[in-house]
This record gives structure tokens, C-alpha cells and sequence, in this order.
């Protein structure tokens, strides 16, 4: 099975190269939002939404640059692409499922800043995806996310129960060791795919 | 205290040091936390980073200051946007100019600078209520804050994960690099170290302060 083929490109994003924990993207909203699994849920799905559709997006404008030679314009089209695409997202599904819309009320426009968005668009074209290729490497990197938010989560709910002194516990020393000793454990991912 | 709205407040030595030490973004705010984690895998990295960060925060800061009484205020943060992702393509080819060898290593991490909450948070929050000249020293301080976070992380990196500085070997060769520091755990490890020793700093020094209180009460009484 070679490295771009459709199932290997899920589980490279996914997590052998794990957007947060292995490519440090959207450290934020990892160390922001992931105090309970219910929130950390929600948030993963929400981000995992708004990459694919900003990669379609990101896509077909890359597509419409490169026609017109004007790649040095591709940064702030993104970006505006991105900020759009949440907004849609938004309007959409406070129309169609505004249970969906509380839910995730707060975290869509936190979204717009998060860099694994961006970093996701970006690197789909530094790796020349096609568009069935890149629509399988933001679901991966989507499932990834959440998967490591998920997973800080735990480990957090369980923590508040134990006894750690206070100068550990106090801001983001924890959740920064929490993160390196996860980090550490897809490392051993590494042998499954290829280096970004 | 009665402030006359009127004339504006002189630069003070605060503006610019507030940055570095009181609101620090590295240590003190966690703004802008994936580059500072993910480039500082050595100290030429981190260095290089902190600089490009520090050029387009600085000219972000001065290009927003400047227009702050013609951009109308609903689509402010939508002209930022653009405002600092035309700096970012700039330092971007500028690198890619200067050296390709840097370029690679630092990859996407130079085009994801727009998104980086500090830049954002300093236009919003700063270079859009004050003049010019406060604005470029206050995002002066802000950009060497966090180019000091960047190397604090990436000294130490690489000190410990190649036993080497700037390139230059360090330890001798019998020296057996912890290669863990290089690789992304590392980074994780020791931002948390550096909180660590800065928050017991603080305990320290609250619970010294404290003592002093209390003996002074002590002889107060006696």
C-alpha cells in the first residue's frame, strides 16, 4: 500500500503525524477546552466539520490561483476562505439544528484562529493532494484532533482527583506534562507511516 | 486620580518592558503556543522565528495604528487579518530569499504566523487605541518577549537533545544526546518545566512576603 493511497493518508494525519500532538497545531483549544470529555467531544466535532469543508474550499481556490498564476495571494485567501467557511457553518446549522448550535455555540468562531485549520489547508497543497485525497486527509486530521482532545480530556477528569501540589497543578504545567507524556505514546505510531 | 483625556499619556519605560517581563506572551498569557512549540527544536530556529514574528507584529502594529480612524469598525478584525497576512507573505518570501536551508525548517510554521493570536491581540487590543510611536515600542516589547520565550525553549532544546548550541558542539563527543528533547514531546516537557520553575518562583516569593508580614505584626504586637 503506497503513502497516498486513501486509507494511509486518514491514518498518516490521523495519528502517525497527529495535528496536535506531533505537528503542535491548535495547541489552544487543546489546552483551552479539553477540562471535561463533553466539551472536548464537541469541540472535535465542530473543528472536524469546519476542515473539511474549508479543505474543499482551500481546494478549488488553490485551483482557480494556479490557473491565474497569483499563488502569492494564497495565504489571504485562505484565511478569508476559512473565516467564511465558519461563518457558513455557523448560519447553517443555528438554521437547521439549533440543539447542534448550543452545543457548539462558543467554540465555531474560536475556530476561525485555530491553526490546524489554516495548517491544514496549507499543507494539502504543499503535498499536492487531489480533491479525494484531501477530503481524506482533513477527516484525519479532524479524527486526529478529536481523538487527542478526547483523550487530554480523560486524563484531566480523572486529575481533579488527585493530589498534586499546588505549584504543579496552578495554570498549564499539568496539562503541558499531560500533553508531552501523550505526544511521547504517538510517537510510537511512527513505524506505521511516513515522515511529514 | 483625574486623567485628562486629552493629552496623550507619555511613553513610559513600562510600555515597552511590560512585554517582556509583567504580560509576557510566552510565559505569562500562553499566546501563540504552536509555533513556540513546534520551530524551537533548535536555537536557530527559534531565533529565526522570533524575528519573523517580531517583524510582522511591528509593522502590523504600526500599519493598524496609522489607519485606526479610517477602518470602520465592523470589518476592523477582517482588516487586520489582511493587513497581517500581507506582512506574513512578505516575510515569507524573504525567507525563502535569504535561505532556503531555513525555509524548509521552518515550514509551514512562517505562513501560519497569521494566526497567531498575539499579533491579532496586539492590533485589537493595542495599535487600534494609540498613537503610532506607542504602538511600535509596546509591540517592540511584546516581539522580544516572545523572541526570549522562543529561545528560552529552544537553548535548552537543543542544549539537551544534540548536546550542541547555535551548531557548535557543547559537551564533547562523549556526550549522549536525549533525543526526546528534539522530537515533539520534548517541547511539551520543557515549556512545562518553565512554568514550573517560574510558578515556584512566585510561590516563593508569596509565601516569603507573607512570613515578612507576619513577623512584622509580631513585633508590631510585642
Amino acid at each position: 500500500m503506497g503513502h497516498d493511497s486513501l486509507p494511509m493518508i486518514f491514518l498518516n494525519a490521523a495519528v502517525v503525524n497527529n495535528f496536535v500532538l506531533a505537528l503542535f497545531l491548535g495547541i489552544c483549544p487543546f489546552l483551552g477546552v479539553s477540562a471535561k470529555i463533553n466539551t472536548a467531544w464537541n469541540m472535535g466535532l465542530a473543528t472536524m466539520f469546519v476542515m473539511l469543508v474549508s479543505s474543499i474550499c482551500a481546494y478549488f481556490i488553490n485551483e482557480l490561483l494556479v490557473q491565474f498564476g497569483l499563488e502569492f495571494l494564497r495565504l489571504i485567501c485562505y484565511i478569508a476562505i476559512i473565516a467564511s467557511a465558519v461563518q457558513l457553518v455557523e448560519m447553517i446549522v443555528k438554521k437547521f439544528s439549533p440543539t447542534l448550535f448550543r452545543a457548539l455555540g462558543i467554540f465555531l468562531p474560536l475556530i476561525t484562529t485555530n491553526c490546524a485549520i489554516l495548517g491544514l489547508a496549507l499543507f494539502q497543497t504543499f503535498k499536492e493532494y487531489n480533491f479525494i485525497q484531501s477530503i481524506a486527509y482533513s477527516l484525519g486530521a479532524g479524527a486526529g484532533f478529536t481523538l487527542a482532545l478526547i483523550l487530554m480530556a480523560g486524563l484531566r477528569e480523572q486529575l481533579q482527583l488527585a493530589d498534586v501540589p499546588n505549584i504543579v497543578s496552578k495554570g498549564a504545567v499539568l496539562s503541558l506534562m499531560l500533553a508531552g507524556i501523550l505526544s511521547l505514546v504517538f510517537m510510537g505510531f511512527a513505524g506505521l507511516g511516513s515522515a511529514a | 486620580m483625574a486623567v485628562d483625556v486629552n493629552k496623550p499619556k507619555p511613553i513610559t519605560l513600562d510600555t515597552f518592558t511590560r512585554g517582556i517581563w509583567k504580560e509576557n506572551p510566552v510565559f505569562v498569557m500562553l499566546l501563540g503556543m504552536c509555533p513556540v512549540l513546534a520551530v524551537t527544536n533548535s536555537t536557530m530556529n527559534a531565533l529565526a522565528m522570533g524575528l519573523a514574528t517580531m517583524f510582522v507584529l511591528v509593522c502590523s502594529s504600526t500599519l493598524v495604528s496609522l489607519m485606526r480612524h479610517l477602518i470602520p469598525k465592523q470589518v476592523r478584525i477582517a482588516t487586520y487579518i489582511v493587513i497581517i497576512a500581507t506582512f506574513v507573505t512578505i516575510v515569507d518570501y524573504l525567507i525563502q530569499a535569504i535561505s532556503l536551508e531555513l525555509y524548509k525548517a521552518l515550514g509551514a510554521f512562517i505562513q501560519l504566523i497569521v494566526v497567531n493570536c498575539i499579533i491579532l491581540g496586539r492590533a485589537e487590543a493595542y495599535a487600534s487605541k494609540h498613537r503610532v510611536t506607542k504602538a511600535v515600542v509596546n509591540a517592540v516589547g511584546m516581539g522580544v518577549g516572545f523572541a526570549i520565550g522562543l529561545l528560552a525553549l529552544g537553548t535548552v532544546r537543543e542544549l539537551l537533545g544534540s548536546g550542541t548550541l547555535l551548531g557548535f558542539s557543547v559537551f564533547g563527543s562523549s556526550f549522549q544526546p536525549w533525543a526526546i528533547m528534539v522530537l515533539p514531546p520534548g517541547g511539551f516537557f520543557v515549556l512545562g518545566s518553565w512554568l514550573l520553575l517560574f510558578s515556584w518562583l512566585e510561590e516563593r516569593k508569596t509565601r516569603k512576603s507573607e512570613e515578612a508580614e507576619i513577623e512584622g505584626e509580631v513585633a508590631h504586637g510585642a
